[in-house]
C-alpha cells in the first residue's frame, strides 16, 4: 500500500510540470530542499538538531561553480564531485561536532555555518562576495542543451534521485548502523557497553547528512543558476529543520513532503498577499499544533486505519 | 585454583572524602560466580564502574588476563569480552525488545553494514533464544519502555549476554524481579553462564540468592573487604552476620 502511494505521488509530480510548466522550478527547488531536510532528519534520529546544514547545501553549490571553472562541464560528474565536496566538509566539521550533544551541538553547527557564510560573503575574489557566482548550464552526456531543456532534465533527474536516494537512506536507517544511530538517542551508555563506538556511528551519519544536504545544494544551484552566500545563512539552516519537522521525522518521505508542502504553500501565498509570511506562519502553527507527526503522519495514520 | 581472569590491585577511590575503595585488591578466577555483598553505599557498584572503565581509580590497577585495562574506555573493555548488566536497566527504551537484542547481537558481528537489514533470520533466531532464556520471548514485539521493571531487568541481562562475554558483571540482578521469578531467573542465568563458560561477578542484596548460587563471597564494607570465602564460611562469620546480613 505504501509503495503504491509513493509511486502515485512520484507519478503525479512527474506530470505536474506538463500541466503547469511554472511548477517545474518550484518542484525542483522543493526536491533540492527535501534532500537537505532529509540530511537534517537523519541526525534528528539520533536526537541531534543541526542548525547549520545550510553550510553543506552552500558548499556543494559553490563546489559546482569551482568545478565548472576547473573545466568539468558534465552534469553527472559535477553532481558526484560536488556531493563529495559537501561530504568532505561534513567529515571535517563532523569530526569534532559529533562530540557534542543537545543545545551545544545545535549552536556549534550554527556557529560553524556562520563562519562559512562570512567567508563566502567576504572572500570576494574567490566567491564573488555577496554577488555570488553564476552556475553555468552543464552538458548532459556530452550534449549541449538549451537552458529550458536542461531545467527539464534537471527536474526529472532530481525526481529519479529522490526515489533512488530515498530508498538508499531508508535502507541505511533499517541497517544495524541506522538502528545504532537511533539508539544513540535512547541510550548512549548501553551502546558504549556493547562495544559500539558512538562517535563513529555519529560521524558516519553526519557525513551522510552532509552529503544529502550537498546534493540538495548542487541541484538548487543548477535550478537557480546562481550561488550566493545566503545559501549558507542560519535562517536557511532553520528552514531545513522546519521542513524536516513539518514533514514528519518518522520516515524518509517526510522530508520531501515537508519541502513540497512548504514550497507550494509559499508559491500560493505570494500570489495572494505581500504578507505571505503571515499565511506560511499560520499554516506552520496549525500543522505543528494539530499534526505532531507532521504532514507525513496524515498518510501513516490513514494506512494504519485501513488495517 | 584457576588463573585470575580479572584482578584489581590496590584500588583507591574516594568521593568527597568518603572512601569507596581503600587499597582494595580482588581477583576473579575463570569459572567462578563471585558475589559481592555489603551495605548500601559501601562501594560495590563503584568497583563495577572501575572494572568496566566507567570511572578511574585515584590509584591502583585493573588487569584483564594480565593486561592493564585501568585506563581503557567501557567500549574497549566490552570489546575484550567483559559485559555488564546494570542496577537500573540500560535499554533502548524506544525500540522493540527484539530490536534491542538484535542490535546487541549486531554489535559483535556486523554493526558496520549500512545496506543489510538489522533483522536477519539468523539474528532474530539468536535473539529469540536469548529472550527465551530469560523468559521474555512473549514480549519480543513490545516496546521496551512498556515492560514492567522486572522484565526490563531481565532484558538488561539478556542484552549483556548478547555480547557473548567471557566475564559478566551483574549489579543486583534480582532487584526489581518479583519473588516468584527470582529463583527461576537465577536458575536460567546460571545455566546460561555454565553452558557458555562465562565467569560472573555479581553484586547482590538477596542473601538467599547469594547462598545458593555464589561459589565465593566477598563482603565489602566502607571501602574495604571485611570477609571473603565460601558462602557458608562467610555467613557463619559473626561480624558479617551483624553488620551486613543483619542477624546477630
Amino acid at each position: 500500500m505504501r509503495t503504491l502511494l509513493a509511486a502515485a505521488a512520484v507519478l503525479t509530480l512527474a506530470v505536474l510540470p506538463i500541466a503547469a510548466p511554472w511548477l517545474q522550478f518550484v518542484l525542483t527547488l522543493a526536491i533540492a530542499k527535501g534532500f537537505a531536510a532529509l540530511g537534517v532528519a537523519v541526525l534528528l534520529r539520533a536526537g541531534l538538531i543541526s542548525i547549520g546544514h545550510a553550510m553543506f547545501f552552500a558548499a556543494s553549490a559553490y563546489a559546482v561553480t569551482f568545478l565548472a571553472r576547473a573545466g568539468i562541464h558534465d552534469l553527472g560528474l559535477l553532481l558526484i564531485f560536488s556531493v563529495l565536496a559537501g561530504a568532505l566538509v561534513g567529515a571535517v566539521a563532523g569530526s569534532f561536532l559529533v562530540r557534542y550533544r543537545a543545545i551545544f551541538f545545535a549552536m556549534l553547527n550554527l556557529a560553524v555555518s556562520m563562519v562559512f557564510y562570512a567567508l563566502c560573503a567576504k572572500l570576494y575574489g574567490v566567491t564573488g562576495g555577496t554577488d555570488g557566482m553564476a552556475v553555468p548550464v552543464p552538458t548532459v552526456f556530452g550534449l549541449v542543451l538549451s537552458e529550458p531543456a536542461f531545467k527539464s532534465v534537471l527536474f526529472y533527474l532530481s525526481l529519479g534521485l529522490m526515489v533512488l536516494v530515498g530508498v538508499s537512506v531508508q535502507r541505511y536507517l533499517n541497517s544495524p548502523l541506522g538502528h545504532a544511530l537511533a539508539a544513540v538517542h535512547t541510550n548512549e551508555i548501553r551502546l558504549e557497553y556493547l562495544g559500539v563506538p558512538v562517535w563513529a556511528v555519529l560521524l558516519i551519519a553526519y557525513v551522510v547528512s552532509a552529503a544529502l544536504a550537498g546534493l540538495g545544494g548542487a541541484i538548487a544551484g543548477f535550478a537557480i543558476g546562481r550561488v550566493v552566500p545566503d545559501f549558507a545563512f542560519w535562517t536557511a539552516s532553520g528552514h531545513l529543520v522546519l521542513i524536516a519537522v513539518l514533514g514528519g521525522i518518522g520516515g524518509v518521505p517526510g522530508a520531501f513532503i515537508g519541502a513540497l508542502f512548504l514550497e507550494l504553500l509559499h508559491s500560493a501565498a505570494v500570489t495572494v498577499t505581500d504578507s505571505w509570511n503571515l499565511i506560511v506562519g499560520m499554516t506552520l502553527i496549525i500543522v505543528i499544533m494539530f499534526m505532531p507527526q507532521g504532514v507525513y503522519g496524515l498518510f501513516a495514520r490513514k494506512e494504519a486505519s485501513n488495517l | 585454583m584457576t588463573r585470575p581472569i580479572l584482578e584489581a590491585k590496590g584500588l583507591h577511590v574516594a568521593f568527597n572524602g568518603v572512601k569507596a575503595a581503600d587499597d582494595v585488591s580482588i581477583a576473579i578466577h575463570d569459572g567462578e560466580f563471585l558475589a559481592i555483598i555489603g551495605p548500601n553505599g559501601s562501594g560495590k557498584t563503584t568497583l563495577l564502574n572501575i572494572c568496566t572503565g566507567y570511572i578511574r581509580p585515584r590509584s591502583g590497577r585493573v588487569l584483564l588476563d594480565g593486561h592493564d585495562i585501568t585506563r581503557l574506555s567501557p567500549r574497549a573493555i566490552a570489546r575484550r569480552g567483559v559485559a555488564r548488566a546494570f542496577q537500573i536497566p540500560q535499554l533502548f527504551s524506544a525500540q522493540r525488545v527484539i530490536d534491542n537484542m538484535m542490535l546487541g547481537l549486531a554489535a559483535t558481528d556486523g554493526l558496520w553494514s549500512a545496506v543489510r537489514r538489522l533483522e536477519t533470520a539468523a539474528r532474530r533466531d539468536e535473539a529469540m533464544a536469548l529472550l527465551d532464556l530469560v523468559g521474555l520471548a512473549g514480549d519480543a514485539d513490545r516496546i521496551s519502555s512498556t515492560l514492567p521493571e522486572g522484565h526490563r531487568k531481565l532484558l538488561d541481562i539478556a542484552l549483556a549476554l548478547a555480547l557473548k562475554p567471557r566475564l559478566l558483571l551483574l549489579d543486583e540482578p534480582t532487584s526489581g524481579v518479583s519473588a516468584l521469578e527470582r529463583f527461576p531467573l537465577m536458575e536460567a542465568l546460571m545455566s546460561a553462564l555454565r553452558q557458555r563458560r562465562i565467569t560472573a561477578l555479581f553484586v547482590e542484596h538477596d542473601m538467599d540468592v547469594v547462598a545458593r548460587y555464589a561459589s565465593r563471597v566477598l563482603v565489602w564494607n566502607a571501602g574495604n573487604i571485611m570477609a571473603e570465602g565460601r558462602p557458608d564460611e562467610v555467613f557463619s562469620n559473626a561480624q558479617v552476620r551483624q553488620r551486613v546480613v543483619g542477624v546477630a
